[in-house]
């Protein structure tokens, strides 16, 4: 057998094993993917979103409250994640590059990427839920800001390194301060980048279930108080779904499906954007 | 023959580590001429050249000695280091147009000397456009993002940037290196209008752009200056042995 012939059979083999990979890994994903969407485009109805819980069994319950609690703890931890995520970011782009600490927080916030959400949960109810005695949204609002940050730092962190040095030189050579050169000049070139980071880090919590469970918890009224417990999506279709009520099920089943349009939406969006940036 | 604008009296330059790469250097800068550095590639008329505008603030571990006398004063020892970079601009090796639009660019340095009145922005930009040759091509389209520009456009657009904060030296850093022959003549051309009104300090690889454009050359050799003349006395009868070696092409 020639030499070339020998690799051509190498060659086919590894490809083979790689799209079958591939092939398992995306049959998995369709497979969630049409449930979750087959069951619950049926239960999709405007009493979902416009009506509160009802007692299993009755008719026209809906999901309200659990919508309302979930942007409202969504909104609070982009309030705390986001600044921070940016803040550290350029902090490590632009001053830590060549510091030893700058290396060790870029470290440290990929090992915080990987770390099981539930870690951070129970993180904050050791801090922030116990000695306070009580779960609140402030806490859920907390324990997704801190799995943001590190994914909203590390993006900002490469999008701003993404920027040419050239170009920063050339506002120092107009007369400009550093503060400046980054406000003006690096944050307009790197900004689609970083936006489309955001995005990704919303769409990478509003999954979360976890870190919830023990921070805000659950309510099964509508609350606007932060300083309860706060009912989310995730927990309640975790609540829901375990539950022995078939209209609960089927109410588990509308959430995810609108969770999961909502979580593919804004993917899909970053990716737009994203492709949009690399045109322009 | 000019008054210098600038005189340089034993410069020397260290990197961090102490890596020396400006050599006691002592030369005249003339005011409205285009002076050219030219030598062979690590020999420090890049670093020479980033000494004016005090780039080399920028990084720890750089140290200065001798002097550059502007204004009345020793350049190296000021600390208005912004007011420095307004009077002293640069234009680099690869257009740097900043992610805004054709104007914003412009008034950027206009913006910083805390230029807000929008007539006179407006008017400033304009004037510094037509002054870089770019009017033309852009004054209908100055909403538009700069990147939309060509390369040598966009050259353009950065001269244009630095004039328009009204420098009395624009420092250049192998300005077409990265441009097309038809875009670096329309560089060259502006050069030398340009020195009308300023003095142009040039770095550069291409001998016979130095030789078209420039009235005196100076030949640096490893962080030394070697010889400086007027342009032509230069290319046609160097005074030092390592000048003609390199203008003939026998190293570098």
């Amino acid at each position: 057998m020639t030499e070339i012939a020998k690799r051509k059979i190498v060659n086919t083999f590894a490809l083979s094993l790689a799209c079958a990979a591939a092939a398992l890994g995306l049959f998995w994903l369709i497979f969630i993917l049409a449930d979750v969407l087959r069951h619950g485009i049926a239960f999709i109805t405007p009493e979902l979103f416009l009506n509160e819980a009802a007692p299993p069994g009755m008719e026209g319950g809906g999901l309200k409250h659990a919508f309302i609690g979930q942007l409202l703890i969504t909104f609070f931890a982009v309030l705390i994640g986001i600044p921070l995520g940016i803040l550290g970011g350029t902090y490590l782009a632009e001053y830590g590059r060549h510091h030893w600490l700058g290396r060790l927080i870029s470290t440290l916030s990929d090992i915080m990427i990987s770390v099981p959400s539930i870690v951070i949960g129970t993180f904050v109810y050791a801090i922030f839920v116990k000695p306070i005695g009580h779960f609140s949204g402030y806490a859920g609002a907390l324990a997704l800001a801190i799995i943001m940050i590190p994914v909203v730092l590390r993006t900002t962190e490469e999008m701003i390194a993404l920027v040419p040095w050239e170009i920063r030189e050339a506002a120092f050579a107009l007369g400009a301060p550093y503060y400046k050169v980054i406000l003006q000049v690096v944050y307009r070139g790197a900004a689609t980048g970083i936006f489309t980071g955001i995005l990704l880090a919303i769409a990478r919590i509003a999954g979360e279930t976890a870190p919830l469970l023990f921070t805000s918890f659950n309510n099964m009224f509508l609350t606007t108080n932060m300083n309860e417990p706060m009912p989310s999506l995730t927990v309640t279709i975790y609540q829901y779904a375990m539950g022995p009520y078939d209209d609960w099920h089927e109410m588990a089943w509308a959430a995810s499906f609108v969770i999961t349009l909502f979580i593919l939406g804004l993917t899909i969006l970053g990716r737009i954007i994203i492709r949009w940036k690399y045109k322009h | 023959m000019s008054d210098p604008i600038m005189t340089i009296n034993n410069l020397n330059f260290y990197y961090q580590g102490d890596v020396h790469a400006v050599k006691n250097m002592s030369l005249e800068i003339r005011r409205n001429q285009i002076t050219a550095l030219i030598g062979p590639s690590g020999c420090g008329k890049t670093t020479f050249l980033r000494c004016f505008n005090r780039m080399h603030d920028l990084y720890p571990g750089h140290r200065y000695e001798g002097e550059i006398r502007y204004e009345g004063g020793n350049l190296l020892e000021r600390k208005d280091i912004t007011e420095l970079r307004s009077r002293i601009g640069m234009v680099f090796q690869k257009p740097t147009p900043f992610p805004m639009s054709i104007f914003d660019n412009v008034a950027y340095g206009l913006k910083l000397k805390g230029i807000k009145n929008r007539a006179e922005l407006t008017d400033r930009v304009e004037q510094a456009l037509k002054q870089a040759a770019l009017w033309e091509e852009s004054k209908d389209r100055l909403k538009q993002s700069a990147n939309s520009l060509s390369g040598g456009q966009q050259q353009r657009l950065v001269i244009a940037r630095a004039l328009a904060a009204e420098p009395d030296i624009l420092l250049f850093d192998e300005p077409t290196s990265a441009l097309d022959p038809v875009s670096t003549s329309k560089i060259e051309e502006l050069m030398v209008q340009l020195k009308q009104d300023i003095t142009l300090l040039i770095v550069t690889h291409n001998m016979q752009q130095a030789a078209r454009i420039s009235d005196r050359t100076a030949f640096m050799y490893m962080g030394e200056l070697i010889e400086i003349d007027d342009t032509e006395t230069m290319f046609t009868n160097p005074k030092q042995k390592l000048t003609e070696e390199y203008i003939t092409g026998r190293f570098g």
